[in-house]
């Protein structure tokens, strides 16, 4: 799909005929020559950037299984003296870097649900029935994406103070579904635009009813969009900082925080103390489901993040 | 047919349009409202002053500093950004030379791009720990440790004059790869026709890629640097983590983001972090327009 390599280019020559034969014939010491340097040289960026790109991470890993001491020999890149998981039962536990985790997962587990209903049931509405006040709604919903977060932050904080949901599960995942309906609304209603509407009125001809056609019919044809929105949506808000940070606040939060701003107060009170080790091994911890995830979804993710900028 | 239609749209559409009046709307609404009250977030908000935030935003050198070190981020991270993944991306697909006309990609380029994409997926807040560590001002830094023992511990973030550079290399770090993929997706677009005639033409890669590619990918491109340029004015994981005393050394790296978080939460001015939020709304607007608009050409729609 993304990739022009499929053409095998051997067959091309023949059938460019006699005179595209000569002419690249003609000229094919030079272009061998030019090939082959600029071959060599894409390899050498390339090669340089995946270690820009994984360097870091690498050096995390390494990192968490050296003791303080270690850490502070320099030589970064060498292999730890011994591989002791000691670092990682004290993230575990101390750094309380399971319980974040889980805080994490669930919340996102419950809040991605919720903006895929809401906002395909939003959007399925909004793209495919006439009624009165319809493009004031939609545009209502997509003036959303021009607004930065940080303008709201304010009076957001006050809101959910006066509604009693600061610090709280429940608060944390209605904003979660509040900020992320406007591009989920926007990118899916064009989706349900593209739809043919044949199916939809022999489903109508049938007898089926409005809601059973939009969860039988018009959901499972949605099919690769919602795929892609989903995607976009559990890793914006598996990354979302500022929102927890500003909602996970005042007395009892300290056990409902995010893995995001977990990894953060572990950071903070590592540096009090000079003490790396347990910081390191929070990161892996953290990173490493990641990597798994994208390990096997790669091709989903890599197309579900982008279709936004895509259009 | 049109039995149950409207009960059934106000069934469908209530809950979402609850929420995001409630959580969304309403809190923008109220953010222009407060930016004319000079308001702590506590009792009632009576102070009118008008335009009172706004003037004490020009004498503010804060202020001014935070601006400049997002307009700072604002040039240079799209710039630098593009720059970077259009040279990767069309390496990877181009790069591999051509066989009997056909250019084809570099050997390996889904592994390159898979490596490159995955930073994307780190939460910023992540990237900022990481990379708070990476540039530690002594021998436990990344960097530090891989400089000869005989130089004396170079202290980034803790550098006034190259903090922001510090913050602006992370920025660039994670977004790259997500632009090779995007453009790459794009590139895979062009017709192969068009490079195998401009490859009979006798046409060097250098050409191909300033000819053909960056014309045809030019819409991608003007998406992209509006992206780049709204990170550019967010950037508030990575300077309240990663920064020396947050926004630090001595506000050599603060930014809007950072200040209308502080002064909401912490120096109780929530009518003055409104008033700023108002003014960063204004700016990432004017930004986007201008971007489409100077960036425009006469072929393609923006």
């Amino acid at each position: 799909m993304t990739n022009i390599t499929s053409t095998p280019g051997t067959d091309a020559v023949p059938t460019a005929g006699p005179v595209g034969a000569s002419k690249s014939a003609g000229r094919k010491p030079d272009s061998r020559r030019e090939f082959k340097a600029f071959n060599g040289l894409a390899h050498v960026a390339l090669i340089v950037w995946a270690l820009v790109t994984a360097g870091p991470l690498l050096w995390v890993l390494l990192a968490s299984f050296k003791s303080n001491t270690e850490i502070f020999l320099g030589k970064p890149f060498a292999l730890p003296a011994s591989f002791s998981f000691s670092t990682y039962a004290d993230a575990w536990t101390d750094a309380h870097i399971g319980r974040y985790f889980i805080n994490s997962v669930f919340v996102v587990l419950i809040s991605t649900a919720g903006t895929m209903l809401f906002g395909s049931m939003a959007a399925y509405v909004l793209a495919r029935y006439k009624f009165f006040g319809n493009r004031a709604i939609y545009y209502l919903f997509v003036s959303g994406l021009a607004f930065p977060t940080f303008m709201a932050l304010a009076p957001l904080f006050y809101i959910l103070k006066g509604m009693g949901l600061l610090g709280s599960f429940t608060g944390l995942i209605l904003v979660y579904i509040a900020y992320s309906l406007p591009f989920t609304i926007f990118f899916l209603a064009a989706f349900f635009k593209s739809l043919p509407y044949e199916i939809e009125e022999a489903a109508t001809v049938d007898g089926a009813s409005h809601v059973r056609k939009f969860f039988q019919i018009m959901m499972p044809m949605a099919r690769s969009g919602l795929v892609s929105i989903t995607i976009f949506n559990i890793v914006g808000q598996w990354n979302q900082y500022l929102l927890p940070v500003v909602i996970m606040s005042g007395p009892g939060a300290d056990q409902k925080l995010l893995l995001t701003q977990g990894i953060a107060q572990i950071s903070v009170s590592a540096g009090y103390q000079a003490e790396w080790s347990t910081l390191f091994a929070a990161l892996v911890l953290t990173i490493l489901p990641m990597i798994i995830v994208y390990g096997i979804f790669q091709r989903q993710i890599q197309s579900g993040l982008t279709a936004g900028a895509v259009k | 047919m049109r039995h149950g239609k409207y009960p059934f749209i106000i069934g469908f559409l209530v809950v979402p349009v609850a929420l995001y009046v409630t959580f969304v709307v309403w809190a923008y609404i109220q953010a222009f409202y407060l930016s004319v009250y000079e308001w702590s977030g506590l009792g009632p908000v009576t102070n009118f002053v008008g335009l009172g935030n706004f003037r004490k935003m020009l004498d503010d050198t804060t202020f001014w500093q935070s601006l400049k070190h997002n307009v700072f981020l604002l040039v240079l991270l799209p710039i630098i950004t593009v720059i970077l993944a259009l040279v990767f991306a069309f390496l990877l697909n181009v790069g591999g030379g051509s066989k009997g006309g056909v250019t084809r990609g570099v050997w390996g380029s889904k592994v390159y791009r898979i490596i490159f994409f995955f930073p994307q997926l780190l939460a910023l807040a992540i990237v900022a720990v990481i990379f708070g560590r990476v540039f530690g001002p002594d021998k436990s830094g990344m960097l530090n440790g891989l400089f000869p023992d005989s130089w004396s511990p170079w202290l980034f973030l803790a550098d006034e004059r190259y903090a922001m550079a510090c913050i602006l290399i992370v920025l660039v770090w994670q977004a790259v790869g997500f632009y090779v993929v995007l453009f790459s997706a794009g590139m895979g677009n062009i017709p192969t026709e068009v490079y195998e005639a401009a490859a009979i033409d006798g046409a060097t890669r250098v050409t191909l890629f300033f000819k053909i590619t960056i014309p045809l990918l030019w819409n991608t491109i003007q998406v992209a640097w509006v992206y780049l340029g709204i990170a550019a004015f967010d950037a508030f994981a990575l300077v309240n983590i990663m920064t020396v005393d947050r926004g630090g050394p001595d506000g050599a790296t603060s930014v809007l983001s950072l200040m209308i978080y502080r002064n909401a939460f912490e120096f109780s001015q929530a009518g003055y972090a409104s008033a700023l939020g108002v003014v960063l709304f204004f700016l990432t607007l004017t930004f986007a327009a201008l971007t489409l608009r100077v960036t425009r050409r006469e072929s393609l729609e923006a």
